[in-house]
């Protein structure tokens, strides 16, 4: 019984992971999209094996919370977005992807060294995991950093938070209610202040391109 | 009454109900904002009606043993405590005494050509005078800095009371930066104190111990911290700047008053929570005061702006005032109590009747203001004639100023004086060849104090009006005259009855050092001070001014019954002039001009000498601060110089800004992986 369970959940730790590699190397912002509304739905599906091994009840509600949030809200604000920007190609990232695949191969280690010592001490079913999850905030922190337009680094940042969630689910059973519902507010509210900010850098610069920013720099 | 209550009050609550009804004022001032018949007629008169409560209470206060009380107020579970001893009651008694007569003479003073709303500087000006007096009253660290800061800003929005002038608002940011810088350094002063104490309140930290490093520490940074609201040297750059840009009243405040809370943290820091002093912070303490006093007075008898001679002239004050702290602390360290009383004496003598007669002259400086339009001693002149109370209430301002009996100055001075004679008692030999030097230095302030005073009174009062305008000077009105003639009367008061106010100190020596005078000068007669022993030495006020009234009225009386009584008026030194105007007369730079020759290298001057040919010659001479040019100036180049640096940094790219996040967050995790 307990066999199956770690097993699915490194199943998903490793879906985790290897969605974060494919957001990193995706071009085509729809994609980005698939791949951010997977990404939560493995997010879900594991917070609903641990709170089902644990017998922990309030982990089935963040659950239910991080669904209506992450796969289904956000997901369709972004395909909104998309359709009313017009914009559906991410024409190039700042570094070629090889190159950032290499890079995401060394935070990948770099993470599972730092996660090695905490995981020992974590009492967590899924400590095994810690390492996948504090990698895949490297990823999509890389993926913020990477593209230069606007809303895949808007998806790059909704992508660390679900990492970050992850994270905390498998090294404590979640964060306390109070936190998760603040974050989830806070990303929901992040998301809206910045689907605004995108249509206001739109109508000024009449491009996403964040490059256009660097004007806003006071010299 | 045994328990030292009348009507079922205590002390501490007479002064906490002074406070709070200068705070309602404050608010009556909020609501009627604009309207200055108002601020003049009410709310300054009974402001000043408060002071007067709030002395009482804390001369009650000082006869009685301490109070305490809490205030819950601010952060909850974190009450103010406060408490009334006889240190604080001492400096509540010099603001509510020295913040009547001020806030009388305000009433006067309100015109409408401000650019504050009465209203505006009412509330201002009543808060400051409240946060002042709860600076006083805490006893803990929290509600100290808390009032503190409040004090800082009241009066700095006070000091940019006419921000229409460039020159105001800058001289406001260097308060605001330098009253900063203090700040933070008094709280990493309480910082470490209280680290070892394990407690916030004054009670607890007097008790910790503190090894001989860190009670060092603690010790300079109070004094850095509390120096920079002091005006010590070299944190004395703003006081000149700002007196003159604040309105008058307020600059009578800061000078008179704000500075005695400086003195207060530092003897409540150095001789109270941190009990046991070592001899070199005394020696550190009495070279900077020294230094601080020679130099303000050298300034101060160069200067040809009103405030700006006064506010030199308060610098060098507080450098006396410092100095006999420190002379305190030094006979302190060397367990002579006795001695370390009579040099505290001294300083608080020093401290009470600065605050007296200091607001009395920049007060005195308002109403010139207002009656010719002129700070600039260069245009005044021959005001005795129309203006003849504000002429006299200045001389008698002047008198204590330069420190001559039988005025408060000089008893201050001389007790200073009387400490140094003691020193060659130290176990010090270093201290003992060095001290009667400087003793020397002490003499030479009050020497140039006087000259300072002279230039002050002389050029203002005396001579002929170097204006045609200043023919139709108005004298001060009514309340003006009133605030005047209290503080003036102070002045006088402290100077005749010495005795009576260093059996008032008595219980101040007593809490801090352990000794006071009070017993010793208790067993002359109250007309006679002797501060130590009859044989050493001994001053009488009162038979002076008694004699010296005597010989001038026999002097008047000898030239009027065997000389002629006539008065004869003609023209002065015209040595063979076919004319003479009134710029003939011997000027303010004239007279600052062989002080700038003997203390050149104290100077940083420009001059420019008008050419012989030149039809309109004019002769200028600007004098600057070495401190300005050799240490702020390169500070603010090298702070600029940073931020610059720090400025590339930011590229404006949003992918170089994540990345630093990146790198930051890596680094850290790479630290606790560790």
């Amino acid at each position: 019984m307990s066999h199956w369970i770690v097993q699915s959940l490194n199943l998903f730790a490793s879906l985790m992971l290897i969605l974060a590699f494919a957001m990193l190397s995706q071009r085509r912002i729809l994609s980005l999209i698939h791949l951010f509304t997977l990404q939560g739905l493995t997010v879900v599906c594991a917070t609903a094996t641990v709170a089902y091994a644990t017998g922990r009840h309030e982990l089935y509600f963040s659950a239910a919370l991080t669904f209506t949030l992450k796969v289904l809200l956000i997901p369709y604000l972004l395909h909104r977005l998309i359709q009313r920007l017009k914009v559906q190609w991410d024409v190039e990232t700042l570094i070629n992807i090889p190159t950032l695949m290499l890079i995401g191969i060394v935070l990948v280690v770099i993470a599972f060294n730092l996660a090695a010592p905490v995981a020992q001490l974590s009492a967590s079913i899924a400590r095994g995991t810690l390492g996948i999850a504090l990698a895949c905030v490297l990823l999509s922190f890389m993926m913020m950093i990477t593209r230069s337009k606007a809303v895949p680094q808007v998806i790059g940042f909704l992508a660390m938070e679900n990492a970050l969630f992850f994270a905390a689910t498998s090294a404590t059973y979640g964060m306390p209610m109070m936190v998760e519902l603040g974050i989830a507010l806070d990303v929901l509210v992040g998301m809206l202040i910045l689907g605004v900010f995108l249509f206001q850098i739109r109508e000024q610069f009449d491009s996403l391109d964040i490059h256009h920013l660097e004007r806003l720099k006071e010299d | 009454m045994n328990d030292g209550r009348l009507a079922g009050l205590l002390a501490i609550d007479v002064i906490l109900i002074a406070i709070a009804a200068w705070l309602a004022l404050a608010l009556l001032g909020l609501v009627f904002l604009r309207q200055r018949a108002m601020a003049a007629r009410v709310l300054f008169p009974l402001g000043a009606a408060v002071g007067l409560l709030l002395g009482t209470g804390a001369l009650w206060g000082l006869a009685s043993g301490p109070q305490v009380a809490v205030l819950a107020i601010g952060l909850p579970g974190l009450p103010f405590h406060l408490r009334l001893d006889s240190l604080a009651a001492f400096f509540l008694a010099l603001l509510g005494f020295a913040s009547a007569g001020i806030s009388l003479y305000t009433g006067g003073y309100l015109r409408a050509d401000d650019d504050t709303p009465p209203g505006l500087f009412a509330f201002g000006y009543l808060l400051f005078l409240a946060s002042m007096a709860m600076v006083l009253l805490a006893a803990d660290a929290y509600a100290f800095m808390v009032m503190w800061e409040v004090m800082a800003l009241a009066s700095f929005f006070l000091v940019i009371a006419n921000h229409r002038s460039a020159e105001t608002r800058s001289a406001g940011f260097l308060y605001l930066l330098i009253a900063h810088l203090g700040a933070i350094a008094i709280l990493l002063c309480f910082g470490v104190i209280a680290v070892k104490a394990g407690d916030y309140s004054f009670a607890a930290m007097a008790r910790g111990h503190l090894s001989p490093f860190w009670a060092s520490a603690a010790f300079l940074l109070a004094l850095l911290g509390f120096g920079a609201k002091a005006g010590v040297l070299p944190l004395h750059v703003w006081l000149p700047e700002a007196h003159p840009a604040a309105p008058t009243p307020v600059s009578a405040l800061m000078s008179g008053l704000m500075l005695k809370t400086a003195i207060y943290g530092l003897l409540r820091v150095s001789l109270d929570l941190l009990h046991q002093p070592q001899w070199w912070w005394g020696a550190l303490l009495l070279a900077l005061g020294l230094a601080t006093a020679l130099y303000g007075v050298i300034f101060s008898t160069a200067q040809t702006d009103m405030k700006r001679l006064l506010a030199y002239s308060s610098i060098e004050n507080v450098g006396l005032i410092f100095a006999g702290a420190g002379l305190a602390l030094l006979f302190r360290a060397y367990g002579m109590d006795g001695l370390a009383a009579l040099a505290l004496t001294a300083a608080l003598y020093q401290a009470a009747s600065h605050a007296f007669f200091k607001s009395l002259l920049f007060l005195v400086t308002g109403s010139v203001l207002h009656a010719t339009g002129q700070r600039n001693l260069g245009h005044l002149g021959g005001l005795i004639r129309t203006m003849p109370w504000v002429a006299w209430l200045a001389f008698i301002g002047v008198l204590a100023s330069a420190g001559l009996p039988p005025l408060s100055g000089f008893v201050g001075e001389w007790l200073l004086l009387q400490s140094f004679l003691f020193t060659p008692g130290l176990p010090n030999g270093f201290l003992n060849m060095l001290i009667p030097v400087v003793a020397a230095v002490i003499v030479l302030v009050s020497a140039l104090a006087g000259y300072a005073m002279v230039k002050f009174f002389g050029v203002v009062f005396l001579g002929q009006p170097r204006e045609a305008s200043l023919a139709d000077a108005r004298d001060a009105r009514l309340l003006e005259r009133a605030g005047l003639v209290w503080l003036a009367a102070l002045s006088v008061a402290l100077g005749l009855v010495p005795t009576l106010v260093i059996q008032a100190i008595d219980p101040v020596t007593r809490l801090l050092v352990g000794a006071g005078l009070g017993a010793a000068v208790a067993k002359q007669p109250w007309w006679l001070l002797v501060p130590t022993s009859v044989e050493r030495a001994s001053y009488g006020p009162a038979v002076f001014l008694v004699g010296g009234l005597a010989a001038s009225a026999i002097a008047a009386l000898l030239v009027h019954r065997l000389y002629h009584a006539r008065l004869r008026r003609a023209a002065a030194w015209d040595c063979g002039h076919p004319w003479q105007t009134a710029r003939m007369q011997d000027s303010a730079e004239g007279l600052g001009q062989p002080i700038r020759q003997i203390f050149e290298p104290f100077f940083r001057m420009r001059r420019e000498l008008p050419d012989a040919f030149d039809a309109s010659p004019h002769y200028r001479v600007e004098i600057e601060d070495h401190f300005w040019h050799g240490l702020y100036l390169p500070i603010a180049r090298a702070v600029e110089f940073l931020a610059r640096q720090a400025g590339r940094l930011q590229q404006g790219r949003i992918a170089v800004y994540l990345l630093y996040s990146f790198l930051t967050l890596l680094v850290l995790l790479l630290l606790v992986g560790r």
